[in-house]
Parts: structure tokens; C-alpha cells; sequence
């Protein structure tokens, strides 16, 4: 594997990588990593400090912080790669049928974008909290139909590029199916832009939704969450601002961890890239932020 | 370029109406009835079968749906957005002053990021590969990483609970904008800097600075000339930020309970009050689809190769 090899020379990158499974891992075990359980109250243990039983000290519940962040892994990390895959099903499937057969279909596809893209994410998404109700699965639904336009529109313009391409036209002409030159020939090809953009965007998405939790309309108590850990933290933030250290440190590191992973699979996808002066520039040209 | 503004108006135009279409028709698409949303926000607990036909009536919700669509357009279009449900208030007498608090913070905010990310990325295309411009690139790449609401949560608590320099909330007087603004500012300028600095690396690679420097123009010409240059991507960005601030502000506003559209429109949303959370999105589309066709024009008008793209 060409990506595999240049992404291990690069050090940032196989840590982040290393980081990202590691913390995927202890998600999907949360029941057998975590200490405790992350609902337990003990009121005798408040706001203890860090003991060696309650390694990262206990929440104004008297909670296990730790385990709260473990089990946090689930709601604030493996949902988003779930919401991510989903939209990026969607957008993908579209995205191809608009840029392979482009004419009437391309332009009713891209129109719908635009409407969805004309609505900013953010207001989106609180119009459909506001009419569904609060809760996490509903802000799963409005990621879900915010994010998918994106994506169909940045792989429709990577497919058309590439279906413009002379080996393409030579498979079309010599009378290969339709759905065999996709398989074989443009979805190896668009697979590099996928990835892309695909793993720049888990950064922004992790950061979004800790912040609809963290305003009291994703995960609802007692729930562990990361952004619901910080808005509890916000409650008795003048007295205990300490409590605001371990959910949000953990979010810097995730977030900090994919958006290297991501510059680093760019770079090892393409390498040119890593040649040219504005390394850190260019690989941003995906980045979604809304 | 008369042509381009003309497209681009008509391009606008039907987007609101499609807008208004589809915000009107996601509040038909609620599960709950709104007539029973109306009293219960109301705080009546029994809803009979003729306590909710009397409502339905009263708001006028027994009527077909394109009949309340074009009258519902029609009083929008003169403010009118109905009654909140909760507090019978009308909504434009709440939403006004508040879109109008969101815009100041948004509007200050959008001058800071221009200011910072012009200033940052001059300074990091001029001392390209040195430790300056790795340092500020590191920096902003975490800073970027951070939740906003987290580092405004610490910053409150650092100076102005352990401080005591600056006010904890609200809007009083020009100190209560430092630290939102600061907060916004960080978690946008660390993106848009790296577009000042890609454009000024591009532009320092062209010939008309080779052709400047070899022509024995002095370096702080030749270095006008690349800003000049450069600066386009300093108003594209202000044009911009203008309407994905004004979309995003709702986290920080609620940190900072800043009496703006972010903080109503989730008071709206735990309560339900339909008629708020439909005028809410409406007016931040409508003003999202305006700043985007001016900043489409503007840029346009700057760089003539983009006019033929509509």
C-alpha cells in the first residue's frame, strides 16, 4: 500500500492515527475499560479530588470522571463517525449520479444543494431540533440532512474532473457498463478525495455536537457525554473550574488527533503536496466549517 | 458585470422564496399539533377536542396550507410574525432588538477577524518556514481544535471572576464585547489567516514580482504591490464571515447570555414557541442568502474571472 507507507514516515500522523484507534477501541469496550459505572451516585464522593480508585476525581454528583469520559467516548466520537458515514453514504451516492450522468439529474441534484447549503448548518440544525423535539437522536437527524449536501457537492466535482479523463471517455466509447466503469474506474480514482474530506470534517462535526450538547439539546442527563460533562461543569464553573479541564481536554486531543490524521492522509495521498510551501493551506481546502 | 448582478439577484430572490417556502412547511411537518403546543405552552393541562378546535381558529391553523402560506408571506413581509406562544408578545417586538444585538457582535467580530487574519497571515507569508510562522500556525491549530464555549467558559472564569477586569455576561457597555469578540475571533482567524497567507505566497510566486524585483523596483514596493493583491482575499473573507457568524453565534451568546438571536432561538426551542423558531430561521436564511449574494457580487466585481461562473 503507497498511502500506508508515507503515512508511516510521518510521525504526527501515525500518533494521531494510533490516538484515534486507541480511543475508538476503549469506546466500543467502555463496559470492561471503565472503572465504574458512569451513572453511580455518591454523594460522600463529591467534587473529590483525583484517588487512586477515582483516577481523574469525581463530578458534583460524585460520579467517576473517568468513567464518565470513557463511556463519553461513545455519544461524542463513535456517533459522529456513524453520522459521518451515513451523510457521507448519501452525499456519495448523489454526488456520483449528479458528476458520472450529470445533464437533468445533475442539475435537480445540485439545486437541491444549493437550497440545503443556503441555510446556514448551524440554524439548520436548530430548525429541526425546534420542530422534533430535543434530544440526541434528532440532532443526529438534522447532521444527517445539513452535512449530506456538502458532501455530494465536493464528490460530484471530484467525479466530473476525473470522468472528463481519456480513460474514461475509451470505456464509455468501447461500450462498458455504466456501472462497472463507476466500480472499477472512478471509484478507486475519487476514493483519495473521499478520505479527504471525510476526515477533515470529523474535526468541525466532533466540535459541533459536543456544542448542542453543551447547550442542553443533544444527550439529555444523566447521560455521559463530553459536551453535556462541560455544560454540567458550567453550573458551578465559579467555584470548581476545574471540573471544565478533563471534557474539554478531551475534545482538544480528538479533535487535534483527526485534523492532523487528516492533513497527514492528504499529504500520503498526494504527495506532491508535501513539496510545495503551503502544505498546511492547501490541505484546509476541504475544511467544513459553518 | 451588470449582467452578473442582475443573475445574481433573480439566483437570490427565488432562493427566499424557496426559503420561506420550506421554513413555513417545517413547522406543518412537526409532529405535535400546534394548537395543543399553544396551550400547553399556555399552561392549560386538559386539551379537549373543543378547546383545541377553538384554538385552531383562533390562530387560524384550520385553514389550507398554500391559503396560510401566502399569509403568513404577506404579514412577514411587513414584520408581522405572528404571536409568540408562550408569551402572546408579538415575535418581532423580541426578535427585532435581539437580530439586531446578534448583528452588532457579529459585525465587530467580522472587523477583528479581517484585522487579525490580515495581520497573521502577512507576518507568516513574509517569514515563510521561519520559527514565527511555524509557531502562529501551531497555535492556531489548536486553537482551532478548542470548543469556542470552553475557552470562553475559561476565559470568564480567568478575567472576570479571578481578574475582576471584565463583566461575566450581558451586553452593558463596550467591555462586555471584548471577550465574545476575542472568542469569536480565535476560532475563526486561525482559518482565514492561512487563506491570507496561501494568497500571499501565490501572489509572491508570480511574475510580476519577478519582473518588479528584476526591473530594480525597491522590496517595499514590490511588496505593496503583492498586499495590494493579497487584500482581495481580506474583503472576500469579511463578506464571508458576515453571515456564518451571524449563523454560529448561538453558542457563544448562551455562554455569555448576550441578549441576542442565539439565546432566544433556544429559549424558543425548549419551549417550543413555533412562531419564534420559524421567524428565527427565517430571518437568519433570509439575511445568510443576502450577505452571500453580496459577498458573490463583491468579489466578482473584484476579480472579473468569476463572472462568468453563475
Amino acid at each position: 500500500m503507497n498511502i500506508w507507507s508515507n503515512l508511516r514516515h510521518d510521525r504526527i500522523g501515525m500518533l494521531s492515527l494510533v490516538t484515534v484507534i486507541a480511543v475508538i477501541v476503549i469506546g466500543i469496550c467502555a463496559p470492561i475499560i471503565a472503572p465504574h459505572d458512569p451513572l453511580t451516585v455518591n454523594m460522600s464522593l463529591r467534587y473529590n479530588g483525583s484517588t487512586w480508585s477515582y483516577w481523574l476525581g469525581n463530578d458534583q454528583l460524585g460520579r467517576c470522571i473517568l468513567s464518565r469520559l470513557i463511556y463519553g467516548i461513545r455519544p461524542s466520537i463513535l456517533l459522529v463517525l456513524w453520522i459521518l458515514l451515513i451523510s457521507i453514504g448519501i452525499g456519495t451516492a448523489l454526488g456520483f449520479i449528479a458528476g458520472y450522468f450529470k445533464s437533468k439529474v445533475d442539475a435537480w441534484i445540485m439545486r437541491i444543494c444549493d437550497i440545503m447549503l443556503s441555510f446556514p448548518g448551524y440554524v439548520m440544525t436548530l430548525a429541526i431540533v425546534g420542530i422534533l423535539g430535543v434530544g440526541l437522536e434528532n440532532i443526529v437527524i438534522a447532521f444527517i440532512l445539513t452535512k449530506w449536501a456538502w458532501f455530494a457537492r465536493v464528490i460530484r466535482t471530484s467525479v466530473m474532473q476525473y470522468t472528463e479523463l481519456d480513460y474514461i471517455r475509451f470505456a464509455k466509447a468501447s461500450g462498458i457498463s455504466n456501472w462497472h466503469i463507476i466500480r472499477r474506474h472512478v471509484v478507486p480514482v475519487t476514493f483519495a478525495d473521499l478520505t479527504v474530506i471525510a476526515s477533515s470534517s470529523i474535526g468541525s462535526m466532533i466540535l459541533q455536537i459536543s456544542g448542542f450538547s453543551f447547550l442542553g439539546l443533544g444527550i439529555q442527563a444523566p447521560h455521559a457525554e463530553w459536551g453535556m460533562m462541560l455544560n454540567e461543569a458550567r453550573e458551578v464553573m465559579f467555584t470548581r473550574p476545574e471540573m471544565m479541564l478533563a471534557p474539554g481536554i478531551a475534545i482538544i486531543i480528538m479533535v487535534s488527533a483527526f485534523n492532523f490524521l487528516a492533513d497527514a492522509l492528504q499529504v500520503a495521498l498526494d504527495p506532491r503536496l508535501h513539496q510545495s510551501a503551503s502544505t498546511y493551506t492547501s490541505s484546509k481546502k476541504w475544511q467544513v466549517r459553518i | 458585470m451588470s449582467i452578473y448582478i442582475v443573475k445574481r439577484m433573480v439566483l437570490a430572490f427565488l432562493l427566499l422564496i424557496i426559503i420561506s417556502l420550506i421554513t413555513f412547511a417545517f413547522i406543518n411537518l412537526s409532529p405535535l399539533n400546534p394548537a395543543v403546543v399553544v396551550l400547553q405552552a399556555q399552561g392549560i393541562p386538559d386539551t379537549t377536542e373543543e378547546l383545541i378546535r377553538q384554538t385552531e381558529q383562533q390562530f387560524g391553523l384550520d385553514r389550507p396550507f398554500f391559503v396560510r402560506y401566502l399569509d403568513w408571506g404577506m404579514a412577514c413581509l411587513q414584520l408581522d410574525f405572528g404571536h409568540s406562544y408562550v408569551t402572546n408578545q408579538p415575535v418581532w417586538s423580541t426578535l427585532g432588538p435581539a437580530f439586531v444585538n446578534t448583528f452588532k457582535l457579529t459585525l465587530v467580530s467580522s472587523i477583528a477577524i479581517m484585522i487579525v487574519s490580515v495581520v497573521l497571515g502577512v507576518i507568516c507569508a513574509l517569514q515563510v518556514g521561519k520559527k514565527v510562522d511555524k509557531t502562529v500556525r501551531g497555535i492556531a491549530f489548536i486553537l482551532t481544535a478548542m470548543p469556542s464555549y470552553w475557552l470562553a467558559a475559561l476565559m470568564i472564569w480567568y478575567f472576570s471572576v479571578k481578574l475582576d477586569w471584565l463583566p461575566t455576561s450581558g451586553m452593558d457597555s463596550y467591555r462586555s464585547y471584548i471577550l465574545p469578540v476575542l472568542i469569536i475571533t480565535i476560532s475563526y482567524a486561525g482559518i482565514y489567516f492561512r487563506n491570507v497567507r496561501s494568497s500571499m505566497l501565490s501572489n509572491m510566486n508570480k511574475d510580476y514580482v519577478l519582473y518588479g524585483r528584476a526591473s530594480g523596483l525597491k522590496e517595499s514596493v514590490v511588496m505593496m504591490h503583492i498586499l495590494r493583491n493579497s487584500l482581495q482575499v481580506a474583503i472576500s473573507i469579511f463578506c464571508m464571515a458576515i453571515p456564518i457568524i451571524l449563523g454560529s453565534t448561538v453558542v457563544i451568546e448562551n455562554v455569555f447570555a448576550w441578549p441576542g438571536l442565539g439565546s432566544l432561538s433556544i429559549r424558543a426551542i425548549l419551549s417550543r414557541d413555533f412562531p419564534v423558531i420559524q421567524a428565527y430561521v427565517l430571518i437568519l436564511a433570509i439575511s445568510f442568502v443576502i450577505f452571500n449574494a453580496i459577498s458573490d457580487m463583491i468579489n466578482a466585481a473584484m476579480n472579473p474571472r468569476l463572472r462568468n461562473g453563475l
